[in-house]
């Protein structure tokens, strides 16, 4: 395990070696991450990340807010998945509260994460690419995020950070025509799909660049906490929605993919592979949305509908209290975690019985996957660096919070 | 759905086979469970949690391999002032258990996880840096986080939300 735990980039170790410092200003680090590089020529001899340039506070500002102001925040952590950090805070809350959720609810959470999980796939595809030289693939995976994020907008009046799920449900009704128009992208996006690898999967460049670089074992992977495709490029076959389902996953069809070599380049097919998965769960889940109600039915915690507030004197009370006093949420303590685009994402929520969260603490799925790159950088060439980052798809707000 | 009420009874969970195996080992090293909301919470006795968390990892019925998280809560004012809780995930088993520590307020100092679970590293930093945990034997613990010269630990409950200004 000692392999496993990297010496710090403090000094030159020796007359030989430099010590270069990348970030946190620069295109292929995803943001403001800053890696520290001690080089041999080209040759990476040690390499530690320097991460906190984006950090916000997030889980102090919970403390200070009521459960339903949270739900905002979360988008704000990962904004690639915005409506994976909403599910897996509201499952956490609901869990607290032991709430039961209404099956369209459950379906439509299931479809919009899976469309989370395309968009933040295609902006992690069109970027990598382009850090390692295919700059048509970016274009590519834009035009379809584009499309997706429209949809997003039809659906809850906002680009990226949705805040479409609420505690007891999602927030509106679907409006008319959006299915249709989520069929509609179903219906191409495999064909879109196949573009992509048209342009990546075979070229020889591609190859050059991906396989055989940055490979770390799925022992080493586990041993170092990393989860999501960064895991199952290594050959552990595991996926929370599978293994551990929520929100109804169970009742879904569809394969994990995993591949062995856990390189670069095993783990851009798992990504891959993950889009027409993805592609498939939608697709089931717009034949099968059930009818029915799209919030619990509890009036203390839910927000009743604008046309009931306006009617019953009851419901005005109800809308009145949560907005002013929140509502309280039983003491206790829960972990929920999701499958999100990148890993692991958990939500560790205790309550002291009062309106608002005592402590939020999110497990970044980023912040641990980070945590391979010196296991997959050292003693390779510089340029391979930029090819791992890519590969482990970090998005540095989730990891700085 | 009303909630089933916490079990707290280590007579009525001994069964669990992680809690099963820490108690064939050391008795003295489980202070507490709690069965609470289909999860299962151990709390560790401060000076056996390293040998706990192997033990865990190794032992095949228990097989927890995966550490998940790592992170604290603060009871200020009350004593113990805190709680270390470790998030424990067995991928072959599909199962997850929370271990904790608890610690008084005036030294903070638990042992590291970081020889069991190379992982843990950033997560102990994380918590050092936010709570002021001190881990013995952490390769590396320097503020991860905040900057360098930063005084005080944010997530503490007595530092004011918006800082001190």
């Amino acid at each position: 395990m000692a392999h496993l735990t990297p010496t710090p980039v403090l000094e030159p170790g020796q007359d030989r070696t430099m010590i270069l410092n990348m970030g946190p200003q620069h295109p292929s680090t995803h943001g403001v991450l800053r890696v520290l590089l001690e080089i041999d020529g080209e040759n990476i001899v040690r390499i530690m990340p320097d991460i906190g340039y984006l950090h916000t506070g997030i889980e102090k500002t919970c403390e200070a807010k009521f459960y339903q102001q949270v739900v905002p925040l979360t988008d704000r952590i990962d904004y690639l998945c915005p409506m994976t950090n909403n599910l897996c805070y509201v499952l956490a809350v609901e869990k607290l509260l032991g709430l039961e959720i209404p099956p369209k609810a459950q379906w439509m959470r299931v479809l919009m994460n899976e469309m989370t999980r395309i968009n933040s796939h295609l902006v992690w595809l069109g970027t990598h690419a382009m850090d390692i030289g295919a700059m048509t693939v970016f274009l590519y995976c834009f035009r379809e995020r584009e499309e997706v994020l429209k949809m997003f907008e039809m659906l809850s009046g906002q680009r990226m950070m949705t805040s479409y799920f609420r505690v007891g449900g999602v927030s509106l009704e679907p409006p008319l025509g959006f299915f249709d128009r989520v069929r509609d992208f179903a219906g191409y996006f495999p064909e879109r799909v196949d573009e992509y690898e048209n342009l990546l999967t075979g070229n020889p460049i591609w190859g050059l660049r991906t396989k055989g670089v940055a490979t770390i074992t799925a022992e080493d992977a586990i041993a170092l906490g990393a989860s999501g495709p960064t895991m199952r490029g290594s050959g552990v076959d595991f996926d929370l929605r599978r293994d551990m389902p929520y929100s109804s996953y169970e009742k879904f069809q569809f394969r994990v993919p995993v591949a062995k070599e856990g390189d670069v380049f095993a783990r851009y097919m798992c990504r891959v592979q993950e889009l027409r998965e993805s592609i498939g769960i939608v697709r089931q889940a717009l034949d099968g949305m059930p009818e029915g109600p799209i919030k619990a039915d509890a009036p203390k915690v839910v927000l009743p509908d604008r046309e009931k507030m306006k009617t019953q004197m009851e419901s005005l009370i109800y809308h009145f209290k949560i907005i002013t006093e929140g509502f309280q949420v039983p003491a206790g303590e829960v972990y929920q975690a999701v499958e999100s685009p990148r890993g692991e994402m958990g939500y560790y929520i205790v309550s002291d019985g009062t309106s608002k969260p005592y402590r939020v603490h999110m497990r970044s799925a980023c912040l641990a996957n980070l945590q391979t790159l010196p296991t997959m950088c050292e003693g390779r060439l510089l340029a391979d660096v930029v090819a791992a980052i890519g590969s482990i798809d970090i998005v540095l707000g989730e990891i700085d919070r | 759905m009303p909630l089933a009420p916490a079990i707290t009874d280590i007579e009525q969970l001994k069964s669990h086979p992680a809690i099963a195996r820490l108690l064939s080992w050391n008795p003295s090293s489980v202070q507490g469970v709690k069965y609470d909301r289909d999860e299962m919470t151990i709390y560790v006795d401060r000076s056996a949690i390293r040998e706990a968390c192997a033990l865990l990892r190794d032992d095949p019925g228990c097989a927890f391999n995966f550490l998940s998280d790592v992170t604290c809560v603060d009871w200020f004012p009350s004593e113990p002032r805190f709680e270390v809780v470790y998030s424990l995930l067995s991928i072959p088993k599909k199962e997850r258990v929370r271990l904790k520590v608890r610690l008084e307020g005036a030294s903070p100092v638990v042992d590291s996880v970081v020889p069991v679970w190379p992982g843990a590293n950033f997560f102990e930093r994380e918590v050092f840096d936010l709570f002021g945990i001190r881990f013995s034997g952490h390769p590396y613990l320097r503020r991860i986080q905040m900057p360098e010269n930063w005084e005080g630990h944010p997530l503490r409950k007595d530092y004011p939300v918006e800082g001190y200004r």
